[in-house]
């Protein structure tokens, strides 16, 4: 008989590695998550609305329902994710007693604890959550997530918050990096991290975990930019299902994102997809309008 | 055997900076492909982890379907774990189709259950010393079958998790995510014999 151990911070952050180059679609139904599969996503994230809906609809954003859970788990071969509200960890119980495979405790969805994050490593299940900036990662990371994604402004199909901060983020690695071993302690109160992931990070000039773009992804030419920003993969919103042809823009997300670094590649997918595939973008949200400053 | 012999990593999509890494550190010279003239030359293509579904995908764009299964008859070693092992079967249970078919073992996805069920476990591998090796298997899936000329490495709890021919590896786990690089240096040893042999 084999010891098994379970829920290992190996095979937590094991499974974002597993996803690196790849994007991950966000669906409400199991037909949104076959479609998605047979495009070539490598998980799905279950949810009650898609972020553009969030914002048109109003009201409390909470967990999708049980049963759209159960069946997108039961539809699809490939990793099923599901949000939680920040801080609901009996939200997140009840996704990680569906079998769902990685948990999103998400700014998208309306925060349920204004001072509290979920305490993630008591979970077998893996987490992936939001961040803005270096000290907002490594915060979280402190709390048990195995796997970072840039906030951006989702559901606005604006690109322009995601790149501010994976920018963000590479710059203060960089910064930290410079700095000698005695002036960790207070950059560690500077980020308001804990000191042995700041550390880490100085060292090793990177997260320790993968880290993902989220947050305005609209089009296969922004998939690209935010991958040669450094990005690991790609999470894509209410983009997908809401252009014309859902499969078609789904598979050109794909293959913007594999073949980032490709502009010929890129400037076929993008011909193949038409102009007028992407949703209308936003231009200017006001502060009560914002998700990315809920709960950091 | 050259001094350092060039290994492929498939870099459509999944782990391949750890594999590239384990490549370089097993004392390979590790090389991305991720478009069909990026093999010729290479001793070695490793099929990282990640999702088949996905890879196969991007394999059928850029035709590497084809363009591996040549490499492979001219005489390149192969080696995958986890979704690069389901590419590689002859039998994937459940699927109308193989996907690469070049080795002769039937694999089923996921056969552990789902990430909860996720798990490390020390094993002990035929013919590779140093003691049991830490393997991490996620959402794996198992080696139900293996054909001819094929002999198994590993088991757990007697389902079979790596197996070998002359030419190939296949793991349902992943040796690239642990500092042990003791699958890649077999891998490596692989190559030369494929270079003879040819």
């Amino acid at each position: 008989m084999n010891q098994r151990e379970t829920g290992t911070i190996e095979v937590k952050r094991g499974l974002a590695q597993m996803l690196k180059g790849g994007v991950i679609m966000d669906v409400t139904t199991v037909d949104m998550a076959k479609v998605a599969e047979q495009a070539g996503a490598v998980a799905v994230m279950a949810l009650e609305r898609v972020p553009s809906d969030i914002r048109a609809g109003g009201g409390v954003a909470r967990m999708a329902p049980v049963s759209k859970i159960k069946e997108i788990v039961a539809g699809v071969s490939i990793p099923v994710m599901a949000k939680c509200r920040i801080g609901h960890f009996v939200e997140a119980q009840i996704e990680e007693a569906l079998g769902v495979d990685y948990l999103d405790e998400s700014e998208v969805l309306t925060p349920a604890d204004e001072a509290h994050h979920i305490d993630k490593h008591e979970f077998t299940i893996p987490f992936v959550c939001g961040a803005r900036d270096l000290g907002e990662a490594l915060r979280r990371i402190g709390e048990g997530a195995a796997m970072i994604r840039t906030k951006g402004e989702p559901g606005t199909g604006n690109i322009v918050e995601a790149v501010r901060h994976l920018r963000m983020i590479r710059a203060q690695i960089r910064d930290l990096a410079t700095r000698p071993a005695e002036e960790l302690l207070v950059a560690a109160k500077e980020l308001r991290a804990p000191l042995d992931l700041v550390e880490e990070t100085a060292r090793t000039e990177r997260l320790p975990v993968v880290n993902f773009a989220a947050g305005g992804v609209a089009i296969p030419a922004d998939a690209a930019l935010m991958m040669q920003l450094g990005a690991d993969g790609v999470f894509v919103g209410s983009g997908i299902f809401k252009s014309e042809n859902p499969a078609a823009f789904a598979r050109a997300i794909v293959l913007a994102t594999t073949h980032y670094d490709d502009p010929d590649i890129l400037a076929r997918v993008s011909e193949e997809l038409g102009t007028d595939a992407a949703m209308v973008g936003l231009e200017r949200l006001t502060e009560e309008e914002l998700m990315q400053i809920r709960s950091t | 055997m050259s001094a350092r012999p060039t290994i492929g990593v498939l870099g459509v999509q999944g782990d391949v900076s750890e594999h590239m890494a384990a490549v370089e550190r097993a004392g390979g010279t590790a090389r991305k492909v991720k478009r069909p003239d990026e093999l010729t030359d290479v001793a070695g293509l490793i099929l990282p982890g990640g999702e088949s579904t996905t890879h196969r995908r991007l394999l059928d764009y850029e035709d590497l379907l084809s363009a591996i299964t040549d490499r492979y008859r001219d005489g390149m070693a192969v080696f995958g774990t986890c979704a690069g092992a389901i590419l590689l079967a002859t039998e994937v249970l459940g699927a109308p189709t193989p996907h690469l078919s070049l080795v002769d073992i039937t694999v089923r996805r996921n056969a552990f259950g789902r990430q909860r069920e996720s798990f490390v476990t020390d094993l002990d591998v035929a013919g590779l010393d140093g003691g049991p090796l830490r393997a991490v298997f996620i959402r794996a899936p198992i080696i139900e079958r293996v054909g001819p000329g094929i002999d198994v490495l590993a088991t757990v709890d007697g389902e079979i998790v790596l197996a070998e021919s002359d030419r190939a590896l296949v793991a349902a786990f992943h040796p690239e995510l642990t500092a042990d690089d003791r699958l890649h240096k077999r891998f490596l040893e692989k190559t030369a014999t494929a270079e003879v042999a040819r």
